[in-house]
Formats: C-alpha cells, structure tokens, sequence
C-alpha cells in the first residue's frame, strides 16, 4: 500500500512537470496547430535563465523567485520572436512547422552548447525546498516537487482565467474558433497570434525554471521531455486545458506505477501502446471543441 | 411552356491509364544514374569512399520511401528509425549469430561478457536461419507500420497526431532497445560484425560486392517507386494527399491509400536498414531513435520530397556533408543542419528539385508586374 501510494505521489509529481510543458503546447499546438519542436529549447532558454540569475543574485530562494517572472519573459521574447520571423508564413501548413521548427531547436541547442558548454550545470535548491515532507506510515513526498505541482496548478488557473475572463483571452478564443470571422470582426489576428505564442512560450519557459528543481540544466535537456509533452497534448484534445491537466496527471501515474512493476523501457512502449488504443475510442483526444468541420 | 431539359450526359472523365510501353520507358536520368552508381563510382573511388557512398545509398534507399510516403501521399513519416532499426537489427542479429558460430560459440560476443550467460533468449533463435532473417529485415518493419498505421488511419488520426505517434514510437523503441542490455547490446547496439553470409567483412573486394548489392537495391526500389507513382493507386494517393475529404465522398476509403504507403515506405526503411549493418558493421540505438529519424526526413526535404530523384540526391548530399562537416567542424554542422530545415522547408517547400520552377516564376511574376499576385502554394 505504502508502495503504491509512493509510486502515485511520484506519478504525481511526473504529471506535474508534464503538465507545466504541455500547458504552453496547449496553447501553440492545440490552439494555433503550430507544431513546435523548439518549445523544449524554450524550456531550456527558462532553465539557462534561472543559472544565470543564481550567478548573479546571491540566495537561491530569491534568484529562484526572480527567475520565474524573467524565464517567462524570455522564454516568451524567443517564442514571438520565432513566430514573427519564422511561424507566421507557415500558418497555411502547420505540419512543415513541426521541421523548421526542429531546424530551430538545432541551432538553439547547439547556441547553448557554445554559450554554456556542453556538460550539465546544476542551480542549488533553496532550503525550503530540499527536504521531504512525511505523511506518516513510511509516505514521503519531495518538497521540490510539491513546488513543481503547486506552480503547475497556479498556471493552469492564470491560464484558465486569462483566457475565459480577460478581453485578451476572448480575442484568443475567437481567432481559434474561427479565424477568418474573427478577422472580419476587427481582430489583429497577426497580432493575436503573436500574444498567443508569447504567453505559450512563455510557459515553457517556466517550466524550465521548475525542472532545475529536479535535474541538470543541459543543451538537450528539452527533446527529453517535448515528445511525452506532445503526447499530453494529442490525448488531452485540442486546445483543451482540462484535458491536458487529466492527461498529464493520468500519463504520469500509468508511467510511474508502471515503472515500477516492469522496468522504464517497458513501461515506455506500454504507455504508447495505451495511448495508440485510446486514441481508437476517442481520436480527438479526451476533450474536443465541437465544430461543424469535416476535418 | 416549359422545356424539360433531357439529362445531361458528360462524358465520363477517365484519365486513360498510362500506357504500358510509356510505364516502362527508362528515362535517361535513370540510365545515367545506374552507369555512374554501377560503373563510374567503383572505378574512381578508393576503397575507403566507396564504403561511405555505400551507406549514403541506404539513406537514400529510406529516401525512397519518405518520398512515396511523404511526398506522395503527405504522411509525415517521422519515425522511420524504427523501420530501419528493425530491419538493421534483424541482420545483424543474424550476422552475430553466425560470427559466434564461426569460433564455436553459441552466444554471440557481447551476451558472453554482459549477459547472462546462460542461453539464447528464444527471440534470437529464429534468426540463426539465414532466410528467415534475410525475410524479417523487410516482413517485421512492414507489420509493424501495418499494425500502427491500421489503428491510425482507421480513426483518421491526422497529420501532426501521426507525425508525433510515429516519433513517439522512435523513442520508445530506441529506449527498449537500450534497456534490454543483456539480449540488445544496449547502448552500444549490435557492433563488430565480422561476416556476411560467409563472406569477410574485412575483405575489400567484399565490401564492393556489398556496395554492388546496395545500389542495384536502391536502383530497383527507385523503379518500383516510380512505377507506384504512376500507376493508378500513385494519382489515388495524390488525390489522399491533396483532399482527403473527397476522396472518401468519392467511394474510396483514404486509410487503404495510406496504409499502403506507409507500410511499403517502413519496408523499404527495413531493408536500408538491413544492408547498412554489412556496409557499415554496427547498428544501435543511437541511430534510429527520434533524432536520426527526422534526419532520414531532412535529406528528402532538402531534395525535394515529392521528386523522386530529388529526395534520393538531397539524401546522398545530406548524408555526404554530415560526414565530411561534422567530424571537423562539428558545431558548425549543427548550424548548418538546423539552417538547412529552416530555409528547405520553411521557403523552399519543394526542395531544390523546385528551384528552377520557383526562379522561373519569380522571373515571370517580376517581367510582368500587372496583374493579380501569386495566390499561396495549395500544396
């Protein structure tokens, strides 16, 4: 019992990063349908960030602090800038996005490489967050990952009120339901897009910050994650929030306990096979925006 | 007084079939390719370079099918790693079993010094049948694609949900593949492989003899694609490719045409696979996980996907500069390979077999400055 409990607590925790990557996805992928494979590199623009602040603000709780809101805004500077230079012509073929952006994410990486090295870095944890908290009966839980967990859920609400409260999140819902009436409707649809990846990218790019929590800070540090991220993404359904964060908690718990009664490698195929039979149930994922659409 | 208006009768539009003797007409470029591949090359290149081209023809030879499957039919086959993977280690698991044969063991190296020493797992001893390896390299890369495409396409999971299925896929079976230490070779894969078939691997004249078979491999798949190609199930696929959506209001079922492509471009994947481990001597996971996947695609890309020669050139030249930049100068390659995606794929969507259509038009489209702009590519 206690071991399963464990290994569900870890899931948890897994799901939490999970989700923290996906939620910037959700809004590139789901949203716009634009297939960023650099998302993992704005993931590691978030991690390099909170390094480099550590460098030069003494106290690892403060710079960690400090980083939050500054990962958010490169990460999120990269994002539009990349959808200006390069997204925004590809808007006509979303699948092409998914290799130039590659091309991108190539060149960042290796940018990392020579700006930073190529071995790993590390950030120390503030002390806050390097102890356990017990449950009692032998049940541990990290307290690096109930930050991880706490910031995922802080997001998905900042998130989720932007985009049902704030006029911004009305524009942005309008452009993904229906473009070109949007447009019609007095819209900047260009510069709708441009916010929209801003903010997405922006996420990754704290979501960089919360993983220097939980693992060394390298040049390929975001391929690790973004393929499991994209999963999250096609299962939870189109652009749909609420079916990301079930995904990722869902995905997270199936691979840890999974983990555990087989080995990594196998409960790797075991995931994807799970996912190749739900996507036969539901093949727009777990939540879908109705649409009058053939495709 | 009203007329009633007699049916209309159109005429059925049938584009006539290609006629045989035009299906078989060998074009000159094939000609000229076959003379440089079989005749020119093995004259003027040492030994050593002859090798190298050898493996940039197994590239090319998944090039073929990323162009049919791609090109032709729009599926961004994003994990052909694992199709080249199986294939690969189909033969080298067959190759190793006859190596330790040769020196009287029954393991193969590798399970001696880390295994468990004490049998061959049972998957491995089918393949001590040359046949029945010689079969699998082609048979277990296509039943895979079959099994995943059936169950992708059936549900219409579309364009990026199969492209990140298909590369999920690399990943997890690059991550088995580096788990199973004991039966696998693990990281380092499937290495030292001394023979083929009976033949020294170390001899030179054996290795052109592997060249050979290689590239006359790559010049019959190139005619095999270019006979899909125009055949009636190749405009099918186009038709699958441009619109899906009609096609299905026209009576066929769209997931056949795929499935097709898909399944036959992960045999010819399998197959590359397979003659790369004599030409090369190793296969691993290193080289067939999601990285090198989306590296099968780059060449096809840079090329030109939906021309034939232009993916297999453009896969030659890829895999041609990644060796001779990336043991120099190898951030400088990285730049280069990331610039390469970026500018084929992002500006240059038809690859450099489009080149002269694209300057062609600008020519034009810059003479005649009247008129009403160039829409945006329908592709």
């Amino acid at each position: 019992m206690t071991v399963i409990l464990n290994q569900s607590f870890t899931g948890i925790s897994i799901g939490a990063v999970l989700l923290l990557i996906a939620l910037g996805l959700t809004l590139t992928f789901g949203q716009m349908g634009v297939i960023n494979m650099a998302h993992g590199e704005f993931i590691m623009a978030g991690a390099y960030t909170t390094y480099v602040l550590q460098k030069s603000i003494s106290g690892a709780g403060l710079s960690l602090l400090v980083a939050l809101p500054v990962a958010f805004l490169v990460a999120g500077a990269m994002g539009a800038l990349l959808e200006w230079l390069l997204i925004r012509r590809l808007y006509t073929r979303p699948l092409d996005t998914l290799l130039v952006t590659w091309g991108v994410s190539l060149m960042l990486q290796q940018l990392a490489r020579d700006v930073f090295g190529a071995p790993n870095v590390q950030t120390a944890a503030p002390d806050l967050l390097t102890g356990n908290i017990s449950l009692g009966g032998g049940i541990t839980f990290a307290n690096s990952r109930l930050f991880i967990l706490g910031l995922a859920l802080l997001s998905v609400v900042a998130l989720t009120l932007i985009l049902k409260l704030t006029p911004l999140g009305r524009r942005i819902r309008a452009v993904v339901q229906n473009r070109d009436l949007a447009e019609v409707s007095g819209i900047a649809t260009g510069q709708v897009d441009r916010i929209t990846f801003f903010i997405g990218s922006g996420l990754a790019g704290v979501a960089g910050v919360a993983l220097t929590l939980v693992g060394p800070i390298g040049p390929t540090m975001g391929t690790n994650y973004i393929v499991d991220a994209f999963l999250v993404v096609v299962v939870g359904g189109i652009g749909q929030l609420k079916g990301s964060v079930i995904t990722a908690f869902a995905l997270g718990v199936l691979q840890s306990v999974l983990e555990y009664s087989t080995t990594v490698s196998v409960a790797k195929v075991i995931v994807l096979v799970a996912i190749v039979a739900f996507l036969q149930w539901r093949p727009q994922g777990l939540y879908t925006l109705r649409t009058r659409s053939l495709a | 007084m009203t007329t009633t208006t007699p049916p209309v009768t159109t005429p059925p539009v049938t584009t006539p079939p290609v006629p045989l003797l035009e299906r078989l007409r060998v074009p000159g470029g094939f000609v000229l390719g076959a003379v440089l591949l079989l005749g020119v090359a093995p004259l003027a290149l040492s030994d050593f370079r002859l090798s190298l081209l050898a493996k940039y023809l197994c590239y090319a030879i998944v090039a073929v099918g990323v162009s049919l499957a791609w090109g032709r039919g729009g599926l961004m086959v994003l994990g052909q790693g694992v199709f080249f993977g199986l294939g690969g280690y189909a033969m080298a698991m067959h190759l190793k079993l006859t190596d330790a044969a040769a020196t009287g063991e029954t393991l193969p190296d590798f399970m001696l010094l880390y295994g468990t020493g004490d049998a061959l797992p049972w998957w491995w001893k089918p393949f001590a049948n040359p046949a029945f390896a010689l079969a699998m390299t082609v048979l277990l890369p296509m039943a895979v694609a079959a099994v995943l495409g059936f169950f992708v396409f059936q549900r219409r999971v579309k364009g990026a949900y199969f492209a990140i299925l298909s590369q999920a896929l690399a990943a997890a079976l690059s991550i088995w593949l580096i788990g199973q230490q004991a039966t696998t070779g693990g990281t380092n894969g499937l290495t030292d492989i001394q023979g083929f078939f009976g033949y020294s691997l170390d001899d030179p004249v054996n290795q052109r003899m592997v060249y050979f078979i290689i590239a006359v491999a790559l010049l019959l798949l190139m005619a095999l694609a270019r006979q899909l190609f125009v055949s009636r199930y190749g405009e099918l696929l186009i038709a699958v490719r441009d619109s899906e959506e009609r096609v299905r209001f026209l009576g066929y079922n769209p997931a056949n045409a795929k499935l097709v492509a898909y399944v036959v471009a992960a045999g010819m994947a399998g197959l590359a696979g397979a003659l790369f481990v004599p030409a090369v001597g190793i296969i691993s996971p290193a080289l067939i996980g999601i990285v090198p996947s989306i590296g099968f695609v780059i060449g096809a890309a840079v090329g030109g996907r939906a021309s034939l020669v232009g993916a297999v050139l453009g896969a030659i030249a890829v895999a041609w500069a990644q060796s001779t930049l990336s043991d120099e100068f190898p951030a400088a390659w990285t730049y280069l390979q990331g610039l390469l995606f970026v500018l084929a794929v992002g500006f240059l969507p038809g690859g450099l077999a489009s080149l002269g259509v694209v300057l062609r038009r600008r020519r034009t489209r810059t003479l005649t400055r009247t008129g009403t702009p160039a829409t945006g590519e329908t592709a």
